[in-house]
This record gives C-alpha cells, structure tokens and sequence, in this order.
C-alpha cells in the first residue's frame, strides 16, 4: 500500500528540494494516482531513498499539511486527506460564483452577518437531513 | 535550551610556528546537518580533531554538548567521529571489530549498526575489504553508539559515486531515526550540497562564510552587466567578488532588496557557486603557504 509514489530530485532544477517534494504529491493528487486515505512514504524511507536531509521531508510534510492536503497522524504516518482531482475544482468555481450571487441578494435584502449565518446553517442542517433519508 | 552540540570561542590552535586555525568563533545549531567545507589546509581536520578531544587547544575554548571534550568522557560517548581515511584495524575481521565497538561503548546497540553490515561477511578481515564497505563499517560504528552528534570528516573522499551516493543514504537514514546533529568536513562541495541546511566555510584557519543554506542562498545573486565604474547598487548590501572580461562585469553580491537597475540581469547561485566565490582570494597570493598536515595517524 505504501509504494503509491516514489519521489524523484532534480538537483539542478533550482527549485528547493522540499519544494520538488510538494510539487510531485500535488502532481500525483492532480493525476489520481494518490487517493484519499494513502500513506506517503515514510520520512525515513524517503531519505533512505534519495539521501537529503531528513528535516526537508518533514518541512514539505509540514506544508502539504497546512494545505489542508495531508494528515500526519502521530506514530502511524502521514496520509492523503484531499485530492487535488480536476471535477472537484471545477464544481468550486461555479458553486462559488452562485454563492456570491446569493449573498448579494441576502446583503441587499437587509440581513446581517448573523442571520445569514444563521439561515445558512439551519439550510444546511435540513438539506443534509432530508438527502441522507 | 539544550546546549549547542559545537561551540568554539576565539578558538587557535598552533602547530610549531603555524596557526591551523586561529580566533574561531562559532556554534553549531543543534539537529541541523552541516557541511564544514574548505580548501584543503584550511583547518576542517584540525577542527574536527579539537571537537574530539584528540587535539587540546592552543588559545580559546571548545565545548561539545556543553562539555570540555578534553575532561569529559562522558560526552565523548555522546559523539561519533570517522577520522579521514575511516581507519580501522586492518587485521581485524568485521565481527572482531563489531564486539571491540560493543565492549568499548556503554551505549552499544547492535540493531543500530545492523543495516549497514547486511552486504558484508562478518569473517573478512578488515584490510579485504572494498572502500565502500570498510566506509560502512566505520558508520556503523558510529551509528551504533546511538550518538547525539557525527562528525565526519572526508568521507566520501575514495569512494565511488554509487558508493559514495549508497553511504549517504544510509548516514541519512541513521539521522532520521535518531535526531543527530551531523558535522561533514569536505572539500568537495558537490557531495554535501544535496543534504546540508548549515555551511561553515573555512579558509587559512578562520570561518569566511557561515549560516543556514536557504537563507544564504536567498540572500545572494550574481550580477551581469555592462562594465561600468561602480557606485552604490541599490539592493546591493555587499560585494563578495567582481570579475571583469573585456566590456562585461560579473559580481556576486549580498543583497538586501530587489535589484532595480535594469541593466543588470540578476541570478540565483548554487551553492557550490557560492563557496567558490567566497574562497577564492581578494588578491593573487605572491607564494603559497606550505600544505598544513596537522593530524598523525591516531592507532
């Protein structure tokens, strides 16, 4: 299960190698073939892999993970939490655009940020309830 | 705070009427791995041998893990050091010499070392081995003592390329695991630049250049331009070294801005650019100084 990426260095590129680390996850979210729930190799074998600094991997682990892209989960590894897959990204655009859309009518109606907030949860609540029913 | 795992004070050390390396001041941050790099004679070995208490200074202070490498035993368990050429006994076998390292190191783990061993057949005699596996046996050693910091000095230096790439990956794994500070004297840029976050450059027993490698290389760029008389450059904190060729003038400098000027084209530099320009001399020498041996072979 663990063999779902090997990492590759290009020292002459110019890029920092904890950089190159980041961009080839992100590639291989883009491309599907890391999914939600795969574990990234290990830290170790990483380095035992490419032989760079052990601190690199764990900076370009650190960063996937402020992106909101990986999980580590503490004495188990570090794991897929979201993908990067192109359909979801399209969705995110649209479904944006309708939202704003939607807020200006809220705003121009005459409702705070409260009662926004407030009708957007309880909306939420509701739709969530009736489409798992 | 954990102490830093190298501090040197107005550091000297004097051999006849040669100084090997005089007023080195310097601290080495814990958990980085640093390339202690230089021409050769420029004091690495003799740095290194300080560190270890096998050389006692002639003015100025070393501490190692906040000890006195010279009275304390104790904190020499704590480091693991190759001297150039990994010397060990040749007429050991490789099983010989794994039970000396288990009966002379308290903190001994033999599953420490095991990786490095699998390839090699404990009964050969040490002097039959291949370079590259006497050099694995000298990190075992190392590694086995499960050290707080490596010091290591040329250890690439007869190694071929696949040899030298296989021990790097295994040094590395070794430091994933336990968290060591690792010290790697070479002169060849080449071998260090793919693992270091630290530089300490030495040139003629001093420190020319020092600091974390991003940060460095962020903070330095070659300039190409039109050879002009020079001003002040905007963004231009420093000039390390200019070089002209006919109309053409190349410089790399210290920046603290963005390079404005239009006329200059602006670049990054490698590393080993880097080390390069801030050792090559302000100005020819007239004569050479004597190749510096500082270290006998220790048995």
């Amino acid at each position: 299960m663990r063999d779902v990426i090997e990492f590759h260095l290009d020292p002459r590129s110019g890029v920092a190698t904890y950089l190159q680390i980041v961009q080839q996850v992100k590639e291989a979210l883009r491309l599907g073939t890391l999914d939600v729930g795969d574990q990234l190799p290990t830290v170790r074998e990483v380095v035992a892999d490419l032989a760079i600094n052990p601190n690199t991997v764990a900076k370009a682990y650190r960063d996937l993970e402020r992106e909101g892209l990986v999980v580590a989960r503490q004495g188990r590894g570090t794991f897929v939490a979201s993908t990067l897959a192109p359909a979801s990204l399209r969705h995110h655009d649209e479904l944006r655009a309708a939202l704003e859309r939607w807020l200006g009518s809220a705003l121009a109606a005459g409702l705070d940020e409260e009662s926004i907030r407030a009708l957007i949860s309880a909306t939420l609540r509701e739709s969530l309830a009736r489409n798992v029913a | 705070m954990s102490p830093p795992p190298i501090a040197a004070q107005g550091l000297g050390k004097r051999f006849r009427r040669e100084w090997g390396l005089r007023g080195l001041t310097l601290e080495i941050p814990s958990g980085a791995i640093v390339g202690l790099a230089g021409p050769n004679g420029a004091g690495k070995s003799t740095l290194l041998a300080l560190a270890t208490g096998l050389l006692a200074p002639t003015e100025g202070t070393i501490s190692v893990l906040g000890r006195d490498p010279l009275r304390s035993a104790g904190v020499l368990a704590k480091v693991g050091y190759v001297a150039q050429g990994a010397p060990l006994y040749r007429s050991f076998s490789v099983a010989e010499t794994i039970e000396f390292a288990r009966r002379t190191n308290a903190g001994w783990e033999d599953e420490a070392a095991a990786d490095l061993l699998t390839r090699i057949d404990s009964k050969t005699k040490v002097g039959s081995l291949s370079e590259g596996d006497r050099a694995r046996l000298a990190l075992a050693l190392v590694l086995g003592k499960r050290p707080q910091l490596v010091l290591l000095d040329e250890p690439f230096a007869s190694l071929d390329p696949l040899a030298g790439r296989e021990l790097l990956q295994l040094l590395m794994d070794g430091v994933a695991e336990t968290a060591a500070t690792v010290v790697v004297a070479s002169h060849v840029v080449a071998d260090i630049e793919r693992v270091c976050d630290h530089i300490v450059l030495l040139t003629a027993g001093g420190v020319r250049l020092e600091g974390n490698v991003e940060q460095l290389l962020d903070s330095h760029r070659l300039l190409t331009g039109p050879r002009r008389p020079l001003g002040s450059i905007r963004g231009v904190r420093e000039i390390v070294r200019e070089r002209h060729s006919g109309r053409q003038l190349t410089m790399l400098a210290v920046v603290d801005g963005p390079i404005v000027d239009p006329s200059w084209t602006v670049e990054r530099v490698s590393l080993e650019e880097l080390l390069l320009a801030y050792m090559a001399p302000e100005r020819l020498p007239t004569a050479r100084p004597p190749e510096k041996v500082p270290l006998r072979w220790h048995g």
